[in-house]
């Protein structure tokens, strides 16, 4: 190293620089900290140790196993089969055990309530929210309004093939669109409209005929939501008495889903969660206390 | 300045005009001819991100022709460019201005980015239901404009402003240094407007789109060019320490880039491109290309600006010569195997992980040179740290540098991470990084900076610099400390179990358990973005209202397109 630069000695630290200079910057020729040296040989001597006890190092056609034969992926399954072995005492029992028969079994019923609880937060709470007292379009499952029926039976039903869902054994049944698809005229969903709104206690639009509004209900209406306007469980079709409305109880609301209908989707979890999982969600969401 | 050229402008009036130069005549070929392919495949497309593309490019290249040519012919630059006047560098400094300004505006507009990302994980209204305001596309956003657009410009600025004046000597070529510093804007431009248009290849932090890759190699080996070039021509017998840490900056940064951007364009004429790797090989590459942007654009890089700017504020020596060199070469050796700790626990096979950990505990003391080196520069100076806000800013700097170089080999070890991976700590951990380390080290640079370049006494207001300082140390600390919080509530809620083995929480349960802390959060980021308005203001006024350093250095720079 041809050195054209005189060192020199630092005034401040008296240690001497290494005698170059750019642009006025210097440098001193502090040894390296020990400390500084002893931790960085601490931490290979570390990584080493690592080496030798953990699968490390690829080869030609694998890798270092370690001295331990540890195996991350071994540990992995051997954690999820204890896991599996350790849940499936009980719900081996809540597969074979009838569904009504559930509750009534402290055991299982602790068990379901915490298996539904898991399996709902994850699966149920981003529709039917973490409560599980929905929001407009997604119901209230703490109620006792049910559009297809609160009972476990029921209940388990729905979970299995869902609510217009893709599934064949989904639940059907779809208002038509008498608005959108014409078949009754703006007057006449006013009027049918305000029927309705009288009938379950709202406030009725001055200057609407509502014999005429009766009239449409029979002949376009009834059929689902009956003659008492209580609605037909097995087709869906709610009770137009009830208090809660899935879109809303007001009349706007209604002549907005008379108009075009939102025929809402809940999917089929046949597929997707075990038998006693849906089991378990089944009796969870039953005992929040609007089930029948 | 004005002085200068009226006097070059009469030496020169009647002297013969030059030949256009070897220089001029390549990029002016080279922009027209990418003004004609830009304006084909902006006629050809049927993808409208992409003719948008296309014709900002047409646009870009177009003008570089007409300013070339624009400045051939102004007669004030009918000579060569001085490389020395009255035995001084003639230093080409207009670059420099212009990287500097451009990270500020950068910096501000990604920071509010930032801010407005931080609001609407709390308040998720703020999407405003567009998918141009979505957070899926402003994220990409954010981070972009901080990292490259922000940090790509000091490093830009800062390394052509210390490889001149540490090697004593003028960049080479006249167009060159222009074409590296508005090139690598005008990939900026592209990849922003991209994101938030919606053209992404999934990378992340490497989400452009080929075409935008293309255009940032092309400029990338150019600044590489430019750099070697003026270390080729020093008038110094040695490097200095910071050059090699902007070499190593910029030569692993193209390999990185070219790596894990290997994509085969499903048209010349679209904007889609298929990455070559697949599976849990490119999820490798991606990382590998993902730590190592942090350990060579975010720590190399600005580890050099440390190394400048630190000693030049202090009036001190580097603290260790032999320090430098050994934690240079361990740092750069060891850095580039520690990637695989970003995959623990996923589909990396256990080894690739376990070497990945095991490297990242062996680069704890190198980085640690690093912050051992610039806070003891400051040994015989310390007292300023009382007067001298800007030093303040950069110990400060420094000292997060280390807090975060510890966290960060913490974090990679498997029993750490299953705790804190996927969690808000790891968000915590990159900005204590970048808001500390990075951003104040920068801040630190341009403050000196300005100064300097535009020939300025002193700063406008060093009480201003004391508010920044304060004002944005107060939002870091609330931004870490709640990401912490919030990081290891959040982790350990995802792993609680109840007695008979189910989950305790459900995932919607952890993210509303956030909600304080992602307030908290916004505001530490609100504080950090006033501190950065603070300055820019400060900075406005020095350069308006400075009072002229006395003895004023001969003009910077001779190009007129630089004021």
């Amino acid at each position: 190293m041809s050195d054209t630069h005189k060192k020199e000695i630092d005034q401040i630290s008296g240690v001497e620089t290494t005698g170059h200079e750019w642009d006025g910057l210097k440098e001193l020729n502090n040894p390296l900290p020990r400390w500084w040296l002893y931790s960085f040989y601490a931490c290979i001597v570390w990584a080493v140790g690592y080496w030798i006890i953990y699968p490390s190092w690829p080869l030609i056609s694998g890798y270092t196993s370690g001295v331990m034969g540890y195996s991350q992926r071994a540990d992995a399954l051997a954690a999820y089969d204890e896991g599996v072995s350790a849940r499936s005492v009980f719900a081996d029992q809540i597969v074979a055990t009838a569904l009504e028969d559930i509750p009534a079994t402290p055991n299982l019923l602790e068990f379901a309530a915490a298996n539904g609880a898991a399996a709902f937060g994850d699966n149920c709470a981003p529709c039917h929210g973490s409560g599980a007292s929905g929001s407009e379009g997604y119901p209230n499952l703490q109620d006792d309004t049910w559009l297809w029926g609160g009972t476990l039976e029921d209940i388990h039903t729905t979970l299995l093939y869902g609510i217009r869902s893709d599934h064949d054994e989904a639940r059907l049944g779809e208002m038509p669109a008498f608005g959108r698809d014409e078949l009754l005229s703006r007057d006449e969903i006013k009027q049918v409209s305000n029927y309705v709104a009288s009938r379950t206690g709202l406030e009725t639009q001055d200057g609407v005929d509502l014999s005429v509004g009766e009239i449409l209900y029979v002949d376009n209406c009834a059929a689902c939501h009956g003659d008492d306007l209580r609605g037909i469980q097995e087709m869906g079709a709610p009770s137009l008495m009830s208090a809660n409305y899935l879109y809303g109880k007001s009349l706007e609301a209604i002549k907005k889903q008379v108009h075009s209908p939102r025929n809402g989707v809940m999917p089929a979890w046949v597929d997707r969660l075990d038998e006693a999982t849906i089991k378990s969600l089944a009796v969870y969401v039953h005992s929040f206390g609007g089930g029948q | 300045m004005c002085r200068f050229k009226t006097g070059a402008r009469k030496l020169m009036a009647s002297e013969k005009a030059r030949l256009v130069s070897l220089e001029e005549g390549l990029f002016a070929g080279f922009l027209v001819l990418l003004t004609f392919a830009c304006l084909i495949v902006a006629g050809k497309t049927h993808d409208g991100v992409m003719s948008f593309h296309a014709l900002i490019g047409a646009v870009a290249a177009g003008a570089g022709v007409f300013i070339i040519f624009n400045n051939y012919f102004n007669s004030e630059n009918a000579a060569p460019v001085l490389q020395e006047i009255d035995g001084k560098p003639n230093y080409n400094m207009g670059p420099v201005k212009f990287g500097t300004v451009a990270s500020m505006v950068w910096g501000i507009a990604g920071f509010t980015v930032g801010l407005i990302i931080a609001l609407q994980l709390a308040f998720p209204a703020l999407n405003f239901d567009l998918p141009w305001t979505s957070f899926g596309r402003l994220r990409p956003l954010h981070t972009s404009a901080v990292i490259f657009a922000f940090g790509g410009n000091v490093l830009l600025a800062t390394s052509m402003y210390v490889v001149q004046r540490t090697c004593r000597v003028r960049m080479p070529g006249s167009v060159l240094p222009w074409f590296v510093i508005l090139g690598y804007n005008v990939f900026i431009v592209i990849a922003g407007t991209g994101y938030l248009l919606g053209a992404t290849q999934g990378k992340e932090y490497a989400e452009p789109e080929w075409y935008a890759d293309l255009w940032l190699t092309i400029v990338w080996v150019a600044y590489l060019l430019l750099f070697l070039g003026t270390i080729w021509k020093r008038k110094e017998p040695h490097i200095y320490v910071a050059n090699w840490f902007y070499l190593a900056f910029i030569v692993t940064i193209a390999v990185l880039h070219i790596t894990n951007n290997l994509t085969i364009p499903v048209s010349v004429f679209g904007m889609k491109s298929y990455i070559v790797w697949s599976g849990v090989q490119d999820a490798m590459v991606q990382w590998w290309y993902g730590h190592n942007a942090v350990g060579f654009f975010l720590t190399a890089g600005f580890l050099a600006i440390m190394y400048y700017f630190v000693p030049k504020r202090a009036e001190r020596p580097v603290y260790s010569y032999r320090l430098s060199i050994v934690h240079f070469w361990a740092l750069i050796f060891i850095y580039i195997w520690a990637g695989p700790h970003h995959l623990h626990y996923t589909a990396l096979p256990q080894w690739a992980s376990t070497l990945g950990a095991t490297f990242s505990i062996i680069l704890w003391m190198p980085s640690w040179g690093g912050m051992i080196n610039g806070l003891m520069t400051l040994s015989g100076a310390w007292d300023k740290l009382r007067t001298d806000p800007v030093l303040r800013m950069m110990v400060v700097s420094v000292a997060f540098y280390g807090m975060s170089t510890f966290e960060g080999p913490l974090m990679s070890v498997r029993a750490v991470n299953s705790l804190s991976h996927y969690t808000d700590w790891t968000i915590g951990h990159v900005h204590s990084g970048a808001l500390g380390w990075v951003g104040y080290i920068s801040f630190g640079a341009i403050y000196c900076l300005v100064p300097w370049l535009w020939n300025k006494k002193s700063l406008y207001s060093l009480k201003l610099v004391n508010w920044h300082f304060w004002v944005s140390t107060l939002g870091i600390v609330l931004y870490i400390t709640a990401m912490w919080v919030s990081g290891i509530m959040q982790g350990l809620m995802w792993r609680a179990y109840d007695s008979l083995g189910f989950l305790e929480y459900s995932f919607i349960e952890t993210v509303e358990a956030m909600f304080p802390f992602y307030v908290i959060r916004a505001l530490g980021g609100g504080l950090f973005l006033l501190g950065a308005l603070i300055m820019a203001y400060n900075l406005w006024m020095t350069v308006r209202a400075g009072e002229p350093a006395e003895a004023a250095a001969p003009a910077p720079g001779v190009l007129a397109a630089a004021e």
